[in-house]
């Protein structure tokens, strides 16, 4: 769907960090987590493509006016990297954006019952939080192993929390929770009967990917690619597919067949 | 006033209006049936068909650039016995012409894919490809030398009854030169332009950005270019011209048309905005009103020098 939002909020979290809220037709309160948004940060040529986000939450709030019904709220989780988040930054409450969602294939649930673990590196928490909300709301345990270079890349923690997600943290420089690799928290952790739910950078993705493999334990990773359409027409985003070999290629459609995939399907390296 | 009269014809391919989606930019057609009417739009073309499945580049196969993007998909597509099972089923309930890009590893290649497209129903033409710069055999090579261009014409000529379009390479230094070796071959239409060979540099890494190194620039940057290649074919060859090139507004399709176009493609355009030709189709219709002009054909080549 395409349809332009208003932003509600766009408020810095922590340094280069920031948190969007805008308004969302109705059909958007359908999306799966780990479904994803493709933003027009103005209506110039440049920056000239859309920037991909990930959904980080949507549900409905009661608007200010007198008489008006619940309406819906879609959120993104950002961080600053280049020229069209550092526009997306500058914007402000009433400002219009053109967005096309929801997109892609969401996170499986799975069945009731198992222990869920979401794991995510820096911003790759913003798909987790949808993710984490939608499992609490059908009575799950969830625990959540955030990691990043300092304490200024774990976000939102405080939100996870207050759903009743058990948190872990770890940081590369001690700065906040245990010292050193995500990874190394969440090891200890996995057993059969836990499910993996991650996104972050992709050599934290390879490693949680085979951590998984080796303890026999369901693993969905979202993906990031560049993108044009995000609509699987330009195949500009494709990823190697487990069973990819220069003589038999297989390539997989980020946006279309992804960016949440099983970990098994895709070949890491 | 009445409504202004939008059809035109290429080549016997009759459309609703001058509007058309650009080979590799709008799928297989049914991607982008959430955002736009397809039966508003003049007609669809499919990215590139092969005789066999093919894979495509390694990846990173896009960046974008000032005003622009590169690619370097290298024609990824599922083949053309795929596209005949899968895909055409779709698009001939589609009331809007299906126009099938096609291209070649080799010149038998291109005659092949031709001949097996030649007898279905759905497909109203072909477009043959021969500036792809993606690809390190055929492609660029039959679209930058007249002699092998001609070779691919007369061949793909011989193997199809449907309207033969042949889409020109920008990346040469005399276009004229290669319209005219394409005209004298059989092509009964001409669209122009494909891609520009171009190449990103990521200066912390200090390597290429795209995997494949080079790619092809698209997008509002190379409209310029395409526009004067328009101009020039359209002088000197009597086919009709389906203006290609960073085609993001009514206003620039209409440029085309004045320097020669009798159609128009739309690329990048999509990806900004997946109703893109549907509202480049209204916004053209628009500017007719206002201007008071019956019909768009009026237009073609109406440019005073
Ligand atoms: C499915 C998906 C979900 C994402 N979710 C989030 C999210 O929730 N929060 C967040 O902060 N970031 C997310 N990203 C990454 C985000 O899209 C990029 O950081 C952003 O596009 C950078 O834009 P820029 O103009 O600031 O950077 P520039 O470097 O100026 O961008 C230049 C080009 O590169 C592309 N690009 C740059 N970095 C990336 C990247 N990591 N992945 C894909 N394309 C990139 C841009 O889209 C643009 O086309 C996601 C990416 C994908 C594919
Ligand atoms: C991602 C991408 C894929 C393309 N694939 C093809 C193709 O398969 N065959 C072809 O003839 N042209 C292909 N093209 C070229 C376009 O059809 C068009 O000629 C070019 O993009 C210029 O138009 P634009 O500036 O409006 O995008 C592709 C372009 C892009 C951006
Ligand atoms: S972004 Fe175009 S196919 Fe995925």
């Amino acid at each position: 769907m395409q349809f332009k939002a208003m932003v509600l909020s766009n408020v810095e979290l922590s340094p280069g960090y920031f948190r969007m809220k805008m308004t969302a037709p109705q059909e958007l309160a359908s999306s799966a987590p780990g479904q994803f948004l493709m933003l027009k940060v103005n209506d110039a040529i440049d920056p000239l493509l859309r920037r991909p986000f990930g959904l980080f939450d949507v549900g409905s709030f009661l608007p200010e006016y007198a008489g008006c019904g619940a309406q819906i709220y879609c959120e993104i989780l950002y961080k600053v990297v280049g020229k069209g988040t550092k526009l997306l930054s500058a914007l402000h409450h009433g400002d219009l954006v053109d967005l096309l969602a929801p997109l892609g294939r969401g996170f499986d649930l799975g069945p009731a019952g198992e222990e869920k673990v979401l794991v995510g590196g820096g911003v790759g928490l913003a798909p987790l939080y949808y993710l984490a909300k939608e499992l609490k709301n059908r009575g799950e345990k969830v625990r959540l192993f955030a990691g990043g270079r300092n304490r200024d890349d774990i976000l939102c923690i405080t939100e996870f929390e207050r759903l009743g997600v058990e948190t872990y943290v770890a940081t590369d420089d001690g700065t906040l929770g245990e010292r050193g690799f995500v990874t190394q928290v969440l090891e200890p952790h996995l057993a059969p009967g836990t499910r993996i739910f991650a996104c972050g950078p992709t050599p934290m993705l390879n490693a949680v990917a085979k951590m998984a493999q080796k303890s026999g334990v369901p693993c969905q990773v979202s993906m990031e690619a560049y993108m044009a359409c995000g609509v699987g027409a330009c195949l500009g985003c494709v990823m190697k597919g487990a069973n990819h070999t220069e003589e038999t290629p297989d390539y997989r459609c980020v946006c279309k067949d992804g960016p949440v995939f099983d970990s098994f399907e895709l070949q890491w390296s | 006033m009445q409504r202004p009269d939008m059809s035109v014809a290429i080549a016997g391919i009759e459309m609703r209006n001058p509007v058309m989606t650009a080979s590799g930019t709008f799928g297989y057609g049914a991607e982008f049936a959430d955002y736009l009417n397809l039966e508003s739009i003049g007609a669809m073309i499919t990215k590139g068909l092969s005789l066999k499945p093919k894979a495509g580049n390694p990846t990173p196969r896009i960046v974008e650039t000032s005003g622009g993007m590169l690619n370097a998909i290298g024609l990824q597509n599922v083949g053309i016995d795929a596209f005949i099972d899968q895909k055409l089923p779709y698009l001939k309930n589609v009331n809007t012409p299906v126009i099938a890009n096609l291209y070649g590893n080799t010149l038998e290649e291109y005659g092949e894919v031709a001949s097996r497209l030649d007898g279905l129903a759905g497909v109203a033409g072909i477009e043959v490809n021969i500036s792809c710069p993606n690809v390190k055999q055929g492609g660029i090579v039959f679209g930058t030398d007249p002699r092998a261009a001609q070779e691919v014409v007369s061949l793909v000529k011989k193997n199809t009854s449907k309207p033969l379009i042949v889409k020109l390479s920008p990346n040469v230094t005399d276009v004229v030169v290669m319209a005219k070796a394409c005209a004298d071959a059989g092509a009964d239409a001409l669209s122009l332009i494909n891609t520009l060979t171009g190449m990103a540099i990521d200066l912390e890494r200090r390597r290429p950005v795209l995997a494949n190194v080079t790619g092809g620039l698209s997008g509002p940057a190379i409209k310029p270019v395409a526009l004067r290649m328009v101009w020039q074919v359209a002088k000197a060859v009597s086919l009709p011209i389906i203006g290609i090139g960073g085609i993001m507004t009514g206003r620039d399709a209409l440029e085309f048309m004045l320097a020669g176009a009798t159609a128009v493609q739309v690329g990048t355009a999509s990806f900004l905005d997946p109703s893109a030709a549907q509202r480049i189709a209204r916004e053209m219709e628009e500017y007719l009103v206002e201007h008071g002009i019956a019909s768009v054909r009026s237009l073609i080549g109406a440019l005073e020098v």
